[in-house]
């Protein structure tokens, strides 16, 4: 009964959306109020019937309900509370509820945050935010109805893949589409903006923290699956280009770019067509980014057995969003005014740039993504793209963009004078040649590593002077730290966000600088009492023991590291073997650090008590991580800027203010 | 230069840029590109001699042989009509399998062996490559045609 319950909610859901889709929009343009003021009550009532879709299903999983197709492919009575509420989202069709569910809170966020906006502008967003909704109910519903039921019902269910049992697994997909969908708010604005003809700085105030709040979600998702698949993958990589992962790189860097762009678009007016066509693009890479993990056109690591049904949906519906968006680009965008002028060395002129090279790094990663599928509709052949071209790639250009990074918000609006700059950023660069000049003192193990290592703890120390000196600059004309705590407590949120985002590029520069160039793989045999020999760590093997954990059974690898004579660390490695399925799964152990990480996961026995394994030195790889975080909190303190927070009682109303209002 | 022309040159600029970095960058593209064979087609000579390429099928069963002293294992893959011989040092991912699929990179060695550089992991069991799925129904179709004409190939592609 409950599941059904859910199914109906879901088809009023798509009932609502189609109302919101219609008619706020047709009252933006006959100024009928009344039916402008739908928007806001229809977008609650929307998220309203899909939480009740959710709870229901997620009920099913609770009570482990193997009556519903869904519950019993995916769950198991057997597992973890915790994991049994992430099973709901570990397949395709509860990611497509968590999908529509999150987009219906974000429409519901609109319209609680936005008594500032004129109802007009509010009628329009929302009513996108519906249009979009219909694409995805109707998906959900026509082709991956996740309240189907299995008749006669499941003993047992088949178990959430094993895979995914993890707790940073059990919120990455969250975090993700939190992301991915928020990018639709920006879309939705920005059509919004395109079908009024009004592109302006009030336009580009009101997306800009929607727009940092999904950036935001999309980093923290992105770090969090990189350290999912380093730790749980068993090998140790944390980046592999795989397609699923270029899926959500290229709307973090459209999304990237966006931020940067509507900066300039609300502080100076200008770029405004750029940025429009940004927020399209973030908003139909993640669009894409879907495609592409649900319609398994492409061999991936993440690929699931997949129904070419769905694919075509998608892929219409995809040339509906891009196609239709665009058409209404290129009949509106033309009428833009040009904006604030500005001159050569200019800050709008380094953010362009790096706007560009984002741009680019990002379409060079779409190529090389679908180059596989462009080379078999042309009857070239299957092929694959290898690792070494996307590091190439983003090698190349990544540089370029932390070089100007430096000097863009050193940079005035405008107009600068050359001489200004080069008095204010040359201790930075003397010191930046200063730590590459050092760097290369140290040996590293690849063979570009002689270039790359210098490039990577150069541009990192760049980067942190230029906007240690940028932070000193703002405050040379105020008082000490207390200057520093008021202008923290104002205005300067926005500006520290920055600093610290930046900083967090350095971060990662450094992490993946290091962990590339002087990281140590080793897959070796070891006997019982064996040692090896990683940097100037020992590992010595004590052996293989059972192991029995709730779900599964485990070899127990025993494994004591260590430095000198020292003992510093102690690893239990194993191999599990859930008892739902037939493969083993490979369980690392690894030991910590801030400055390093010692990483070993057990491969299989190779007969007389000896095993295969996998022995890693990872030095400074919690940095690429840290990076992101920082990236993260960097924007969170941006959107916290007294400057979004305009009408401030508004946004503190209870939800059913809000309701009753509308 | 007044406002007009400058844009206009950065814009320029621009598009050059752009266009020298995508230039590079297919160029680049072309010697980084892994082609996939089926056994079959590796078998008919179609695979390129020296360069590395992808090469999927199913694990024959009982063939996954380690070599005692070390980490190197050789296994046989087919397309149900076709048998290549698939050596790989290294540790073999989790969901590796006799009589699953797979898809391992790497070329071809002078005693008729593949040397696998890569063997392709999957995170779900279920899951067949695409690539592979293809080359199964192909060789499969190709039997079934040689089996009408009275040649008796038989072997059904199990999936």
């Amino acid at each position: 009964m409950i599941p059904e319950l859910g199914h109906f909610a879901l088809i009023l859901a798509l009932g609502l959306a189609l109302i919101q889709a219609v008619f706020p929009l047709v009252g933006s343009f006959t100024r009928n109020q009344a039916w402008m003021a739908m928007a806001r009550p229809l977008a609650w009532g929307q998220f309203t019937f899909l939480a009740v879709s959710f709870a229901c299903l997620l009920q099913a999983f609770l009570t482990d309900d193997f009556s519903v197709v869904y519950v019993a492919t995916n769950s198991n009575s057997l597992l973890p509370t915790m994991y049994k509420v992430s099973a709901l989202w570990g397949a395709h069709e509860g990611s497509l509820l968590l999908w529509a569910l999150l987009l219906g809170a974000w429409g519901a966020a609109v319209a609680s945050f936005s008594s500032n906006l004129p109802s007009q502008v509010v009628a329009r967003v929302l009513s996108v935010m519906g249009m979009i909704s219909i694409g995805f109910l109707l998906f959900m519903l026509l082709t991956s109805n996740p309240f189907e039921r299995l008749f006669p019902a499941a003993l047992e269910g088949r178990d959430l893949n094993p895979l995914l049992q993890d707790p940073g697994l059990a919120i990455h997909p969250p975090m993700l589409y939190m992301g991915y969908v928020g990018f639709s708010v920006a879309f939705s604005f920005a059509i919004a903006a395109l079908m009024g003809g009004r592109l302006d700085a009030a336009w580009a105030r009101w997306s800009r923290p929607w727009t940092t709040v999904a950036w935001v979600f999309l980093t923290i998702g992105i770090a969090l699956g990189s350290w999912w698949a380093y730790y749980e993958l068993g090998w140790g990589g944390w980046w592999f280009w795989d397609p699923v992962e270029n899926a959500s790189f290229m709307p973090w860097l459209a999304g990237t770019a966006l931020i940067h762009s509507l900066a300039v678009t609300e502080k100076r007016g200008a770029f405004k067509s750029w940025t429009v066509l940004l927020a399209l693009f973030a908003f139909s890479l993640s669009l894409l980014g879907t495609f592409l993990v649900r319609s398994g056109v492409l061999t991936s690591v993440h690929a699931f057995a997949t129904d070419p049904a769905r694919g075509a949906f998608i892929l219409v519906f995809l040339c509906i969003v891009i196609g239709g968006s665009l058409a209404l680009y290129a009949w509106r965008a033309p009428g833009v005014s040009g904006g604030g002028r500005f001159d050569l060395l200019s800050r709008e002129t380094f953010l362009l740039t790096n706007n560009l090279l984002l741009t680019l790094l990002a379409a060079l990663i779409l190529l090389g993504t679908l180059a596989p599928l462009i080379y078999e509709a042309m009857g070239w052949g299957k092929i694959s793209v290898g690792f070494p071209w996307f590091n190439k790639m983003f090698v190349a250009i990544t540089p370029f963009l932390a070089l100007f990074m430096g000097i863009g918000p050193m940079t005035r609006w405008k107009h600068d004078e050359p001489e200004r700059l080069v008095r204010e950023l040359w201790i930075a660069l003397a010191l930046a040649g200063a730590a590459a000049a050092g760097a290369v003192a140290f040996m590293p193990l690849t063979s570009g590593g002689w270039f790359y290592v210098p490039l990577g703890i150069g541009l990192a120390v760049w980067l942190l002077i230029s906007h240690l000196k940028g932070v000193a600059e703002r405050l040379k004309h105020k008082k000490g730290f207390t200057a520093f705590v008021s202008d923290l407590a104002g205005n300067g949120r926005s500006y520290y966000g920055m600093v610290l985002a930046h900083l967090g590029v350095a971060m990662f520069i450094v992490g993946a600088t290091m962990v590339s160039n002087f990281g140590l793989e080793k897959d070796v045999r070891m006997s019982l009492g064996d040692e090896q020999e990683a940097a100037s760590y020992r590992f010595r093997f004590l052996g293989v023991e059972d192991h029995q954990g709730p779900n599964y059974r485990a070899a127990r690898g025993h494994f004591l590291v260590f430095e000198g004579d020292k003992q510093i660390a102690e690893l239990w490695p194993e191999k599990r073997t859930y008892f739902t399925s037939a493969k083993p799964m490979t369980e690392a152990s690894i030991d910590w650090g801030f400055t390093r990480d010692l990483y070993v996961s057990l491969g299989e026995p190779v007969g007389g008590g000896d095993w295969a394994l996998r022995i890693y030195y990872k030095p400074y790889v919690r940095w690429i991580w840290l990076g992101g975080v920082l990236m993260a909190l960097g924007g969170i303190l941006a959107i916290t800027d007294r400057r979004y927070r305009t009408a401030p009682k508004a946004a503190k109303l209870p939800a059913g203010a809000a309701i009753a209002r509308g | 230069m007044k406002a007009r022309q400058k844009r206009l040159a950065f814009v320029a600029a621009g598009i050059v840029g752009v266009g020298i970095a995508a230039m590079l960058a297919i160029s680049a593209l072309r010697s980084n590109i892994a082609y996939y064979f089926s056994p079959s087609q590796v078998m008919a000579n179609e695979a390129p001699a020296n360069a590395v390429y992808r090469l999927g099928g199913l694990v024959v069963k009982d063939t996954l042989k380690r070599n005692p002293d070390g980490l190197t294992v050789t296994f046989d893959v087919t397309d149900m009509a076709k048998t290549v011989k698939v050596s790989y040092t290294g540790i073999l991912p989790d969901l590796f399998g006799e009589g699953q699929g797979v898809v391992t990179k790497g070329r071809m060695g002078p005693d008729g062996v593949f040397m696998a550089e890569e063997v392709l992991a999957k995170h779900d069991e279920t899951y067949m490559p695409p690539e592979v799925a293809d080359s199964l129904k192909t060789a499969h179709a190709e039997s079934m045609t040689e089996a009408a004409a009275g040649q008796g190939a038989g072997g059904a592609a199990g999936r």
